[in-house]
């Protein structure tokens, strides 16, 4: 056997295994679900009503990462200042901090006994068992997926482009906004995608912080706990709604922007 | 006018470098690698701080270190070729024009864009993607954006470094021509002295951060003042007027006499460069037996040991170096005050319009 043959097959063996792996559990919720099942979960109001709930919260959570995170990204991508290792640090934090413990971590901070919990009770805002309080908690614990991607796409853009903007006349403002921004919008749009995905999952830190009533504050993946003790088929046929749901908005994304963007995204 | 005196560290190395340019005037800033050229641009463009030093253009301060005095980039206008010309992407070949263009109503913005462009030839692409365009098409699109702007002064980082070397003989005359009629000081950093003497009036040569000699193409080729340039100005630039001649080749009348042949065609005023070591020396008097057309008679002025080489310069009507080999320059006794014939093929002679 030639010396590059086995280890040609050593790789594909592994991405073999991968996919099958990764892949069989999806596979596993739609074979066991029936048409009819599936059909039938449609008609229960509270599933509906939890799928739309999950759209929502993370259609907002989104909004908030991306306005307030493009701006941020780009601050750490294109400048040396002090403390910015710390910075970016503290931005990452909530990818190694379990869910559950974010979830506590919010209560303490604006819940209603927490030490900002005053300042909001006298600003009229309530967040605990409120949707609003799920979107808080999305944003919590999907934001980093997006502002570590989407520095990292500023980072790669060739500097010459924002020199060149900036030679031409344009101010930083300028430069960000009609260069920048749409040279690195591949990554961008994939870091979004990431942190939609990891909202769209969230479960710990929504239940402990916002609780999990139906229609206020139930998503999807807390409605499909709930099925889960009681009635594993209704689970089983909402989660296969949630997949269907994920996947097509995922495969929009790809489609609109061209199958380059998820492909080109740099970790 | 621009004037540059700039004192600052980049790394290892101490830039300590003052050019001024006139309006009109192109200025070769030349120099190997690593001698501080690009910095230097970077500088004059506001896109790096220097430790002390000033920037002037057209009456205006653009950097006064002294006084606290820094312009923004955006608030210098200049018009800054990039080495690989950062044609935004996202962006059509004509809205890339336009983006700097500043003071014109979004009506005419495109109208005034593709007219900028027809100079270069280049309005038929205006609405194509950059990523589309060819490396000279692009240079092209590159200064018309430069240009666009109105700069007060032109800063050109190795205009012709990403150009394969077909395509650079047809950039090098477009950009000596559109050098001709700017009427704003151009400051063009390279770091071969062939593209230099083409495209400048002058060229100061950087070596370790010190221009270590400025002058004329003729007058660093001529009279190099260390051994230094004398390695560095590599390329013969001769000037005369260039007719269609016998058999195919191009004869060119050499300023103040002379007469050289090239393969290559064009008519007029011309540049015409050999590279030194395509130039063989005979002893005057020798009969030309070989097949190379030129053969110019010159007196040797120095002889320059470059390790195993040796770089002969030679007086005739132009200067030119001959680099051969330190066993045939022993061989043929050469010293100052001999007479030579200079001998090089018509196949091995550029011409370049002017």
């Amino acid at each position: 056997m030639s010396g590059g043959r086995w280890f040609t097959v050593v790789l594909v063996a592994a991405l073999g295994v991968a996919l099958a792996f990764l892949t069989l559990p999806l596979v596993a919720i739609f074979v066991d679900v029936g048409p009819g099942e599936l059909l039938s979960s449609l008609d229960d109001p509270g599933a509906l009503d939890a799928l739309r709930l999950s759209l929502q919260t993370t259609a907002m959570a989104l909004a908030l990462i991306v306005t307030v995170g493009t701006p941020a990204a780009w601050l750490l991508a294109t400048r040396s200042f002090r403390g910015r290792s710390l910075a970016i640090t503290l931005v990452e934090l909530p990818l190694v901090v379990p869910p559950a413990v974010a979830g506590i971590g919010l209560l303490a901070a604006v819940g209603p006994s927490g030490f900002l919990g005053d300042a909001l009770a006298a600003a009229g805002l309530e967040l605990v068992f409120q949707t609003a309080g799920v979107v808080v908690a999305l944003t919590f614990v999907a934001s980093p997926f997006y502002i570590r991607q989407a520095q990292a796409a500023f980072g790669a853009l060739d500097p010459s482009l924002i020199e060149a903007s900036r030679t031409l006349g344009a101010g930083e403002a300028r430069t960000f906004a009609r260069i920048a921004v749409p040279n690195a919008l591949p990554g961008l749009l994939a870091g979004a995608a990431l942190a939609w995905g990891r909202a769209l999952g969230e479960f710990g830190a929504t239940l402990v912080f916002a609780g999990s009533l139906s229609g206020v504050t139930q998503t999807a993946p807390l409605a499909i706990y709930e099925r889960f003790s009681s009635d594993f088929g209704a689970a089983l046929a909402l989660s296969a709604v949630l997949v269907a749901t994920s996947a097509a908005i995922l495969l929009g994304v790809k489609l609109a922007t061209g199958a380059r963007v998820l492909g080109s995204a740099r970790a | 006018m621009l004037a540059l005196d700039i004192q600052t560290t980049v790394g290892a190395l101490d830039l300590d470098v003052q050019v001024r340019v006139g309006t009109g005037e192109c200025l070769a800033v030349a120099g190997p690698s690593g001698a501080g050229k690009t910095t230097l641009l970077r500088i004059a463009a506001g896109l790096r701080d220097s430790d002390r030093g000033t920037v002037e253009c057209g009456g205006e301060v653009w950097l006064d270190t002294s006084r606290g005095v820094s312009l923004a980039p955006e608030r210098r206008r200049v018009g800054f070729l990039f080495q690989d010309y950062a044609l935004f992407g996202n962006l059509s070949v004509w809205r890339n024009v336009a983006f700097g263009m500043e003071g014109v109503v979004r009506g005419q913005r495109r109208e005034r864009a593709v007219a900028l462009l027809d100079r270069f030839g280049m309005a038929a692409r205006a609405d194509a993607r950059p990523g589309a365009l060819s490396g000279g098409e692009r240079q092209r699109v590159a200064l018309a954006r430069a240009l666009a702007r109105r700069p007060r002064a032109l800063l050109l980082d190795e205009p012709l470094s990403a150009l394969d070397s077909r395509t650079r003989a047809g950039a090098t005359r477009e950009l000596a021509a559109l050098m001709g009629e700017a009427e704003v000081p151009a400051l063009l950093v390279t770091h071969d002295f062939g593209e230099a003497a083409l495209l400048a009036d002058r060229v100061a040569v950087i070596d370790d951060g010190r221009v270590v000699q400025a002058g004329t193409p003729a007058e660093l080729v001529g009279s190099p003042a260390s051994a230094f340039v004398a390695d560095f100005t590599g390329a013969v630039v001769l000037h005369g007027m260039a007719r269609r001649g016998e058999g195919g080749l191009t004869g060119v009348d050499l300023d103040g006499g002379g007469r050289a042949v090239s393969t290559d065609t064009a008519e007029g005023r011309v540049a015409v460069s050999v590279h030194p070591w395509e130039i063989e020396i005979e002893p005057a008097g020798a009969a030309g037996s070989g097949s190379a057309r030129n053969r110019l008679a010159a007196t040797v002025s120095a002889v320059t040991p470059l390790g195993n080489r040796t770089r002969v310069a030679l007086l005739a009507p132009q200067p030119l170096t001959a680099e051969l080999s330190q066993a045939a320059a022993d061989r043929l006794g050469l010293a100052a005050g001999v007479p030579v014939v200079a001998v090089w093929k018509a196949t091995a002679t550029r011409l370049v319009a002017l």
